[in-house]
């Protein structure tokens, strides 16, 4: 079923700016916008990380933060604290404890996610207080609803806008056909 | 006999002038659009309050009104639903804009804008965005169980703020 006339496209391409799991040059590049207090986000973390095992190396994932703040509360600060981890080296990291750790997403968790990582926890708390992520978070939103993101998770394949089910085997066949016509 | 399905109506075209109106926005409160003038408006026509669709939408613009105010832009949210009603939505959902109640005359203004659905009794998921002389820039009607989302919004507000005055 479409679920709209003309499919909506990624209007900020990916690249360098990007969190990027796999090959740069894979053929198929599937982006996610995220809520790391989204229970329907939650039970895509470990489908998204099944699919990654079958695709291999035929696939780059990336990660774009959409937190919607006025339904969960916790939700800007996780997705700052990502990109905070990101800033030292380990985005994917707090990106994994964020969604296996959904229920306990207050400051005083993330911070400790933080330490258990390894992180200078010190400056993991200065930039959360000061929202130094605060305006990458913002962008990655910003880019969601040109987008054409209603609500999360939603996926991107190449670029066109996934309205299909993402459980793992229907996500996995588009992803398939994806590379196969490529 | 049931009516037949409908599909999306005929929402007002672009170009056209936007019909004024003055509609409940909480017990003892009216909004007139003519009070906007000078600022982009959004009309966002919805079927109900409480249906799920709805509410995902209702629920993303109100994360995007920044983005709305960032072209200082108004949206008001209406809907066949009472002031009661809208009220008690409003709250639930902590939504920061307007729910207009176009409950009496029944959906008079909806029908206006050429998105009222007279075999189910309630609005078309439709959307207009209108400049600040009060003329209809974009116009779009959804299928009624589909989430529009922000995007062409957006787009129209950035077209609008192009032509108008470059920041």
């Amino acid at each position: 079923m479409s679920r709209r006339a003309t499919a909506a496209a990624l209007t900020l391409p990916v690249g360098e700016r990007d969190h990027a799991q796999g090959p740069a040059d894979a053929p198929v590049t599937l982006v996610e916008y995220g809520d790391y207090e989204c229970p329907h986000c939650g039970r895509a973390y470990p489908i998204v990380k099944q699919v990654r095992q079958r695709l291999g190396r035929r696939l780059r994932f990336v990660f774009r933060n959409f937190p919607l703040r006025e339904s969960h509360p916790h939700a800007q600060h996780a997705a700052e604290a990502a990109e905070a981890a990101g800033a030292q080296g380990k985005f994917w990291e707090m990106h994994d404890r964020l969604f296996e750790r959904q229920f306990a997403l207050d400051d005083d968790y993330l911070i400790e996610y933080a330490g258990d990582l390894g992180l200078d926890a010190a400056r993991f708390r200065r930039e959360l207080d000061a929202g130094t992520h605060a305006p990458r978070v913002r962008e990655d939103f910003r880019s969601g609803v040109t987008s054409g993101v209603n609500g999360t998770p939603t996926f991107f394949i190449n670029g066109v806008r996934y309205d299909e089910s993402w459980d793992l085997e229907p996500l996995v066949a588009a992803l398939d056909q994806a590379v196969a016509t490529r | 006999m049931a009516t037949p399905p409908q599909g999306p109506g005929a929402p007002l075209p672009a170009g056209t002038p936007a019909p004024d109106f003055t509609l409940s926005s909480a017990p003892g409160q009216t909004v007139s659009l003519g009070g906007f003038r000078g600022r982009p408006v959004i009309l966002a026509f919805y079927p109900a309050d409480w249906s799920p669709v709805c509410g995902d939408q209702m629920a993303l613009y109100n994360e995007v009104l920044p983005e709305f105010e960032r072209y200082h832009a108004q949206l008001l949210g209406i809907s066949v639903d009472g002031v009661w009603c809208h009220t008690a939505f409003a709250r639930e959902r902590k939504l920061h804009f307007p729910l207009l109640a176009d409950f009496e005359p029944k959906g008079a203004v909806s029908r206006r804008y050429g998105a009222y659905r007279p075999g189910d009794g309630f609005s078309e998921r439709a959307l207009f965005v209108i400049d600040g002389e009060g003329i209809i820039r974009w116009s779009y009607a959804s299928p009624v169980d589909v989430n529009p989302g922000a995007d062409g919004i957006l787009r129209a507000l950035e077209a609008l703020a192009g032509a108008s005055t470059p920041a």
